[in-house]
């Protein structure tokens, strides 16, 4: 199958001619048939014979010519439907492109359609949503994770070679590391947020989910890079990623800040073996990252989803979930005057010394190791009845958010029959290291290459 | 009992700058079809994110300059959160904490802070129907407060006027109240000695110089009198009605607004280094005080200077050859604006016919109307052609005896 290959191993079948985009394309649109009633990845598809045509027009200018995606429903898309998964934006039709989407377009990726997650961002398990919630391909009785848990489902159950996720606490590591692919959290301003439908903007993060550490690389080096329509993109320089994954891993030094279990204990035998030294670090403040979570990235989001009243667009406010209420009215509480000091600016001051934290820790250590998730997916209905459980199912992934530093998740085993994950943090615009770290693991494991039998 | 009057002013200003505060839409939205001048930042559509235009805070930094302010050197924008439905994103993109510019000082008066943020939309209610422009939406505002430190209308008159022309000499706002780019917000209270009143009332929409004079006036009365008959006034926000020079009330605030301000997080602080703050300031014209003493320097008298530098055609004619005969020549132009070639005693001749043809107009002349006069000059105009208004007005007087 096509679809099992690497996107530079693809690329250079089309360009003999022995592979075409629209075998490609027809190989993913088949197994989104057989396949999404079972799943749920889609809340939007494209038309097929759109889909074809330009299938066929593809001309061979960056390796993701003529590569299929699929886009969290997050971004918005000229003239198709974007909903974030609720209903109050269930017949918007946006008028423009997120950026993401336009690098993507011009690069000639063919964007096959937009992914199901949790509204607005607002879950870790893509049960919070007005589409129904998104199914594991290794176990359909499980969640596929969160947010971007279409996203996720649709790389690993193969019906698109890449996907663009959204990652606010979580989002695109979380469903990564349940269904077994790779993703990345960038630092803060490394890719555009224009277009992003935002949850809480100073956490919220645009990145890449593909099988495999080099597709990542490749993704990111086109899609990276400072915007004039955001203010906070860096205008640090994108380095060519793809072309820079060789790495002897002597000189690395490896921190761990938690006691790890099986599956991380087994990748750092690997990456031992690979010549990294391993070591403690501690990150004392791990503790309060997910009560600072909870008050900044409620906060922000109450304040950016008060333009969903259904005035000029979309329905009104009686339409958002549960959920995605009970984080507003958090946020509402926490900014509120009397409470201000209290909640929000605590959870700012926290947020200080969270980078703090990791500032003391990258300087014995260049990287952190950490599982993904504290548990393998969940099953269906487990996190979404629980809220608190699904607030502490984030532990490990909110303070690269509340730091602003990179993660690379990827799949290092099965526990229970379905993958986990571990993550790779680094410092601020350590993406190249991250994904030499990653690729060399990759190429002395097999993980990545698993795939559900569905 | 003397009372004592406890005046101070919001002054929002909107900037000229080329495109809006957080977008690239056009700013001037003065006479434009309804929301032609709109994008996804403005509209406040999903996705969308602010830039903040450079041009705009460094207009803002220039007028607190030229206020006397101190400038923070570490600023940002904060979320004012607040539902309107002017207000596309549900909150203004404003400064809370940090303002770009602090304590500043005007003829005497203190000025509190500088700040940059947005316009909002405007509602357009016709009939049952209420409809939305948005070409107003995210237009570059300064908003300039004022300590509460007004003795009187006459105090906050010059002050308002003086502020219009150091924003004119900046060239960043054509500074028009009738236009809406200068919008007043007048806060009034009176006490009956040195403490602060417990109550305040609040003056919105006035649009001259004159009427915010009237209104003041009419508010520092109307309050007085309640205070005299044992009553508070109540805290309130009012506007003026031009017809009768009386406010009257518009919304009792029940209770003060939480706006829930933290800091934007689409846009990054800034940080300003005092060479560049220097820079700016060394860019800024000579201001109409500067001016004004200036010419005083040159030997003018405080009255011509005070004309000649609030004019700035005027200033440079002046200013090329600095004389007396000048600023004379310069000042008889001025008040005979229409240059007339007509005699006066074919004037006199056209008005005494005038007034005696006339004779119902005379009267309610006689007995107070004297804005009755344009009539008499509206007929000798018809006969004259282009005259000298301050003279005919002068010659009306003196045969009419008046």
């Amino acid at each position: 199958m096509n679809l099992d290959l690497s996107i530079s191993e693809l690329a250079k079948k089309y360009r003999s001619g022995v592979v075409t985009p629209e075998d490609v394309l027809n190989e993913c649109l088949e197994n989104i048939e057989k396949n999404n009633p079972k799943l749920n990845i889609f809340i939007t598809l494209r038309d097929r014979q759109e889909l074809l045509a330009e299938a066929r027009n593809v001309k061979f200018e960056t390796l993701l010519s003529g590569i299929p995606y699929v886009l969290k429903d997050a971004y918005v898309t000229k003239d198709i439907r974007t909903t974030s998964a609720s209903n109050v934006l269930n017949n918007y039709i946006p008028d423009y492109d997120a950026t993401v989407v336009k690098k993507l377009r011009d690069a000639g990726a063919i964007l096959i359609g937009k992914t199901n997650m949790d509204a607005w961002g607002h879950g870790g398990s893509s049960e919070n949503t007005d589409f129904g919630p998104v199914k594991n391909p290794w176990d359909v009785s499980r969640v596929a994770g969160g947010s971007s848990g279409g996203a996720a489902v649709a790389v690993s159950a193969r019906m698109a070679m890449f996907a663009i996720g959204e990652d606010t606490g979580g989002s695109i590591r979380n469903p990564a590391g349940w269904c077994g692919i790779s993703g990345l959290k960038v630092t803060y301003g490394r890719v555009s947020r224009y277009g992003a439908i935002a949850y809480a903007s100073s956490l919220d993060s645009v990145g890449p989910m593909a099988k495999n550490v080099e597709d990542l690389s490749l993704i990111l080096e086109l899609i990276a890079g400072q915007d004039k329509l955001d203010a906070t993109s860096s205008p640090t320089e994108v380095p060519v990623y793809s072309k820079n994954l060789n790495l002897d891993l002597k000189n690395i030094k490896i921190g761990i800040p938690l006691e790890p279990d099986q599956a991380i204990k087994d990748a750092l035998v690997k990456l031992k073996e690979l010549g990294a030294e391993i070591m403690e670090v501690s990150l004392p403040m791990l503790k309060y990252a997910v009560p600072t979570y909870y008050l900044l990235a409620p906060s922000e989001t109450s304040s950016n989803l008060g333009r969903y009243d259904g005035i000029r667009f979309g329905q009104d406010r009686s339409n958002f979930t549960q959920e995605s209420m009970r984080r507003i009215i958090i946020g509402t509480y926490a900014l509120s005057a009397g409470y201000y000091d209290a909640y929000y600016k605590k959870a700012q001051q926290a947020r200080t010394k969270i980078i703090e934290d990791y500032n003391t820790a990258f300087e014995k250590c260049d990287v952190i190791v950490m599982p993904v998730a504290p548990t393998v997916a969940t099953k269906l209905g487990e996190l979404i009845s629980d809220p608190v459980k699904n607030m502490l199912a984030d532990l490990y992934m909110v303070t690269t958010n509340i730091a602003g530093i990179p993660s690379l998740a990827i799949p290092c085993g099965f526990e229970e029959g379905v993958p986990v994950g571990f993550q790779i943090q680094g410092p601020m615009f350590s993406e190249e290291l991250l994904f030499k770290i990653g690729h060399q693991y990759q190429q002395v494991t097999d993980w990545h290459k698993a795939k559900p039998n569905i | 009992m003397s009372w004592q009057t406890v005046l101070g002013f919001e002054i929002h200003i909107e900037l000229s700058t080329n495109s809006k505060m957080f977008c690239g839409c056009p700013a001037n939205h003065f006479n434009t079809p309804p929301n032609s001048q709109v994008c996804p930042v403005c509209l406040g559509l999903p996705g969308a994110l602010p830039v903040p235009n450079a041009k705009a805070i460094e207009w803002c930094i220039k007028l607190g300059l030229a206020l006397g302010c101190k400038i923070n050197l570490q600023s940002k924008f904060d979320r004012k959160n607040y539902f309107y439905p002017d207000l596309p994103k549900g909150y203004q993109i404003s400064q809370y904490d940090q303002p770009l510019c602090v304590e500043g000082n005007l003829l005497g008066h203190k000025i509190r802070r500088v700040h940059m943020e947005e316009d909002t939309g405007k509602l357009l209610h016709q009939g049952s129907e209420t409809l939305i422009d948005f070409n107003r939406s995210g237009v570059p505002l300064v908003e300039v407060v004022t300590e509460a430190d007004f003795n009187d209308s006459n105090d906050s008159d010059n002050f308002l006027k003086e502020l219009q022309q150091i924003i004119r000499a900046l060239g960043i706002s054509s500074c028009d109240m009738e236009k809406g780019s200068m919008r007043l917000e007048a806060n009034i209270s009176v006490s009956p000695d040195e403490s602060f009143p417990n109550y305040k009332v609040e003056i919105k929409n006035v649009n001259s110089f004159r009427f915010v004079k009237k209104a003041v006036d009419f508010e520092v009365s109307r309050q007085i009198k309640l205070l005299e008959t044992g009553q508070t006034p109540i805290q309130e926000t009012r506007g003026f009605k031009e017809t009768t020079g009386e406010t009257f009330s518009q919304r009792v605030k029940e209770e003060a607004h939480d706006y829930r301000y933290f800091p934007e997080p689409d846009i990054p602080p800034f940080e300003f280094t005092q060479a560049q703050i220097e820079k700016w300031r060394s860019e800024l014209p000579i201001l109409p005080s500067q001016k004004r003493l200036q010419l005083v320097e040159l030997g003018l008298s405080e009255n011509y200077a005070r004309i000649i530098s609030a004019d700035p055609e005027m200033y440079d004619v002046f200013m090329k050859n600095p004389t007396k005969q000048t600023a004379d020549l310069l000042i008889n132009k001025r008040e005979a604006r229409v240059v007339s070639n007509i005699p006066e005693e074919k004037i006199r001749e056209v008005v005494s016919k005038v007034i005696s043809a006339n004779i119902a107009i005379v009267e309610s002349i006689k007995a107070g109307k004297t804005q009755a006069i344009g009539a008499l000059i509206g007929q000798i105009k018809k006969e004259l052609g282009d005259i000298d208004i301050p003279l005919t007005q002068k010659i009306i007087s003196e045969i009419m005896k008046l």
